[in-house]
């Protein structure tokens, strides 16, 4: 079979077609115009649901075969536990003793926790996974050993694929900490409570069949009902839905790293320079060590300025909780909840507010919270020249990481990425991004140890801190810098093999991943 | 049976090192067994590097074992020239390129306030010491290497002389006691460092012995900057001898103290109160006042506690230090915000300096300030703090104009 291949706005080469559907290629962050309507799931008459409101099954098993469960279906489970959920799991289990096969999995994100599913992978019971792909199963996938292509979304994306049709979600699976008979739930309560379950939105909306899982039963109604019974087939009782501990991750308590701590620090200063820190702000609270830290140093700045956020969006987090409850911060737009000081102020703080993809970041919507950001702090494996950035790759070609919100985000007012200048030998400025995931035109700050690159295109950035006293150098001379210090790589191979396409916002492709090569 | 050399650090929390294991073979030529997790990016570049030095060397037949944790070139040249040195007898060496931007001399008076330890075999470290701006960095042979690993921490540091850029921060070496620390100038004395730090010293004797051997080297491998020296004592022989160690040398600028050693010799425990060291630390910053150097107060070991680092550095700031050691990056920040001019002492230093420019501009032989009459010293300290508010950002550089 021979693939065609066209060039997109980013000039990267995509197939016109991935796993037997058409591609649109990225036409620039908003080139490309869609028409039409949303997709609707089939009607459904509620004489077909007991009229007591009791939906309930003995288990999942039960629940999946009463959901039709068939080979080439497409299961959709979240990640509101990040690396202690304990149902997708079990849900492949469970599929592979029924002996159903090709199934496309469509999480929202996967964690380490995810491993055991490799062995579904392999024996054919999954076919592809269409959603981020941490660790391992990026690893798996890069060798060229998952039989159709991954599909990364973004949060947004994912959201934007769902209502628009694109992906045609089968089975829903939510685990809710707190749930009725009826299918009303919510991740406020509950022994594994986690916040939110805005991920499953989506899910809950356009899925064919919705089972909503739970280890906290309470009699109908449930209240608040994040996910509304009305959208919701079947309920399950079990006795562990996740892990709440794990919600906490590595990448959530704020860096001990003095490298990391100056970056973090350096981004703060830019901020107040740049004019940026000034009563009734906003910003993007993101997760990882260094952007937690940057929200610290925010709070200094402004319990100095006597100034106040109007609103922090993103992950909320026992620093973020602690600015608001001190009054710094008005309002958290929670779109994930980080660890469990989160959970209790989601519960407890009115204007901690649960956010969902839908209302923060769907591009194919009226408009999204995203845009109306001041200012938000991401992370990158890879920067170019060009500004290009790559979350989901790392140099050596492997596929590791999700998208995350990343793209999504990078639509606020202005846009910074503090990143060190090299690890482990590896340089982060390159000439060219491995995998382009946003593109350089919504990249408008790079915030090294060892200096500051602003986008050209943001002449306004350049002239407010002109004078600053920073270290504002250009993107070449830090690429040179970090390559002085580490060396030039050599350019790697790939096999041609695409075992992953990146989606951009809207749908298109903006870039693909190969297979690595393995000697 | 071949002799076998190692060297460097393994295991899985090693980051920018590696480790080397080489063996001398009869035939078969260079053979190399890589594993890095760069490899893709590095292989090639590793493989080079290693071809070249064993050929600097003369070996035409070894086996080479690298075990890779993201080590840049400096390092896998010192691992791997550590490694050749223990299989065959040479005086080579393998210098690396020396970074044009590494030859930067020091004043004798510069500010001195932090001085940042960096362990001499631990690489990772060093890479980004200097972006911190620490007044000093010191590469460390003494306490903080192994005795097993004295050696190849000499390539190591001497490698990060020539190819670390530490960003304007003095570049210091603290060397082994003597006789040890006298190779040890051996490998630090021909990169243009700025400054040794002679530990656990209690002899002029000891000093002049240091000075001599810089003063040799430097002339042998054509190195014309200063080479200050940096006693550090550590005993009460050493506190009884402090003015003779701090005036022993034209090129000793500071005279720092070691309160764990020197405690440990008292008998007394370390206490945070610091009674127990009050004597040494005084006597100590009245030797150095006596000799006209800095004196320099000891390091704080907590590294989390920055409240109580601050609090240490006042009172070492009252009792008339300089500066102080660091271990962490973290606490560079707070040595210097506790050692800047307080805004009174800064008002105070303003007027004697403005008193001072007055007297000049109308000539006259007497600075007075109000009715008080002002001795140069004063206003050459006033000065001094002027320019330690200027460096710690209290002050305007250009305050006469501003204030004008």
């Amino acid at each position: 079979m021979t693939k065609e291949f066209v060039k997109n706005a980013v000039g990267r080469m995509i197939p016109t077609e991935i796993n037997g559907q058409a591609v649109i290629p990225f036409q620039g962050p908003h080139g490309y115009k869609t028409s039409g309507r949303k997709y609707g799931p089939p009607l459904r008459t509620c004489a077909d649901y007991p009229a007591d409101g009791d939906k309930r099954v003995p288990d999942l098993k039960a629940a999946l075969i009463k959901a039709g469960l068939k080979d080439g279906m497409t299961i959709s489970t979240h990640h509101h536990f990040r690396n202690g959920d304990l149902i997708a799991n079990q849900i492949f289990n469970i599929a592979a003793e029924l002996g159903v096969k090709d199934l496309i999995w469509f999480p929202s994100a996967s964690f380490p926790c995810h491993e055991p599913l490799i062995k579904y992978l392999e024996d054919g019971t999954i076919h592809h996974i269409e959603g981020s792909m941490n660790g391992v199963l990026g690893r798996f996938a890069s060798e060229g050993k998952m039989r159709g292509a991954g599909v990364l979304r973004s949060h947004g994306g994912r959201y934007q694929a769902v209502q628009d049709g694109e992906v045609v979600i089968d089975i829903a699976v939510i685990a809710a900490p707190t749930a009725d008979p009826f299918g009303n739930a919510n991740g406020l309560t509950g022994p594994s409570a986690c916040g939110l379950l805005g991920f499953a939105l989506a899910d809950s909306e356009y899925a064919h069949n919705v089972i909503v899982v739970t280890d906290n039963l309470v009699p109908f109604p449930c209240i608040p009902w994040q996910i509304q019974g009305n959208n919701v087939d079947i309920v399950v009782e079990m006795e562990q839905i996740g892990i709440p501990e794990k919600i906490v991750s590595g990448t959530t308590q704020i860096t001990k790293s003095p490298d990391r701590l100056f970056i973090a620090e350096l981004t703060a200063k830019f901020c107040d320079a740049a004019g940026i820190i000034k009563d009734g702000f906003s910003f993007q609270a993101g997760a990882g060590g260094t952007a937690l830290s940057i929200g610290n140093y925010f709070g200094e700045i402004m319990r100095e300025k006597g100034i106040k956020a109007r609103f922090a969006r993103g992950g909320s987090n026992q620093y973020l909780v602690k600015m608001m409850e001190e009054g710094l911060v008005e309002t958290i737009l929670d779109g994930q909840t980080f660890d469990l000081e989160g959970v209790r102020s989601m519960r407890e703080n009115f204007n901690h507010v649960n956010t969902s993809p839908f209302t923060s970041y769907n591009y194919h919507g009226k408009g999204n919270f995203a845009s109306i950001l001041d200012v938000v702090i991401l992370g990158a494996t890879e920067v170019d020249v060009n500004f290009n950035g790559n979350v989901v790759t790392h140099s050596d070609g492997l596929l590791l990481h999700g998208i995350g919100g990343w793209q999504n985000c990078l639509f606020g007012k202005t846009v910074i990425l503090p990143i060190p200048l090299f690890r482990d030998r590896i340089p982060v400025i390159r000439d060219e991004v491995t995998t382009i995931c946003g593109p350089g035109e919504l990249i408008d700050v790079i915030v090294t140890e060892r200096g500051i690159a602003i986008n050209p295109l943001r002449t306004d950035l350049i002239e407010a801190t002109k004078d600053s006293g920073l270290p504002i150098k250009t993107i070449q001379e830090l690429k040179e810098e970090g390559e002085r210090i580490c060396g030039v790589p050599q350019t790697i191979e790939f096999e041609d093999k695409i075992i992953a396409a990146i989606k951009w916002v809207d749908g298109t492709v903006i870039d693909v991943v190969r297979q690595v090569k393995t000697n | 049976m071949n002799k076998t050399g190692t060297a460097g650090n393994q295991g899985a929390d090693i980051r920018s090192d590696c480790h080397v294991t080489l063996e001398l073979t009869s035939s078969g030529g260079i053979q190399i067994d890589l594993t890095s997790k760069i490899g893709v990016l590095f292989g090639e570049s590793i493989n080079t590097l290693t071809h070249d030095i064993l050929a600097h060397f003369g070996i035409e037949n070894a086996h080479i074992t690298i075990a890779d944790r993201g080590a840049l070139d400096f390092v896998l040249a010192a691992r791997i020239e550590a490694a050749v040195h223990q299989v065959i007898e040479t005086d080579k060496e393998f210098w690396p390129e020396l970074l044009p931007q590494n030859q930067y001399t020091t004043a004798k008076d510069r500010y001195r306030r932090s001085r940042l330890y960096l362990p001499g075999n631990t690489p990772k470290l060093a890479l980004n010491a200097g972006i911190h701006t620490p007044d000093g960095i010191i590469l460390d042979l003494e306490d903080s290497v192994a005795p097993d690993k004295k050696e190849e921490a000499r390539y190591l540091v001497r490698n990060a002389l020539r190819q670390v850029d530490f960003y304007g921060a003095e570049r210091m070496v603290r060397i082994n006691q003597l006789p040890m620390g006298l190779r040890d100038l051996e490998f630090v004395v021909p990169h243009y460092p700025n400054l040794i730090l002679l530990p656990k010293c209690e002899s002029a004797e000891q000093v002049e012995q240091v000075d001599t051997r810089i003063k040799e080297l430097a002339v042998q491998y054509g190195i014309d900057q200063p080479i200050y020296i940096m006693p550090i004592i550590e005993s009460a022989l050493g506190v009884v001898k402090a003015y003779e160690i701090a005036s022993a040398a034209e090129s000793v600028v500071s005279l720092a103290i070691g309160l764990e050693d020197y405690t440990a010799d008292l008998g007394a425990p370390r206490t945070n109160e610091g009674r127990e060291t009050f004597y040494a630390r005084s006597t100590l910053v009245n030797a150095a006042r006596a000799a006209g150097i800095q004196p320099i107060d000891s390091v704080f070991s907590d590294v989390s506690d920055m409240e109580a680092l601050r609090a240490v550095v006042l009172e070492s700031k009252s009792l008339g230090f300089d500066g102080m050691g660091c271990i962490h990056p973290r606490q560079i920040k707070v040595i210097h915000e506790a050692f800047a001019p307080t805004p009174s002492e800064i008002e105070k230093a303003q007027e004697i300096v403005h008193a001072f420019d007055e007297a000049t501009r109308l000539g006259l032989g007497v600075v007075s300030l109000g009715s008080k009459m002002i001795d140069p010293p004063v206003v050459k300290r006033a000065q001094r703090t002027i320019d330690l508010a200027i460096c710690s950002g209290k002050l305007s550089a250009d305050w006469k104009e501003v204030n004008a």
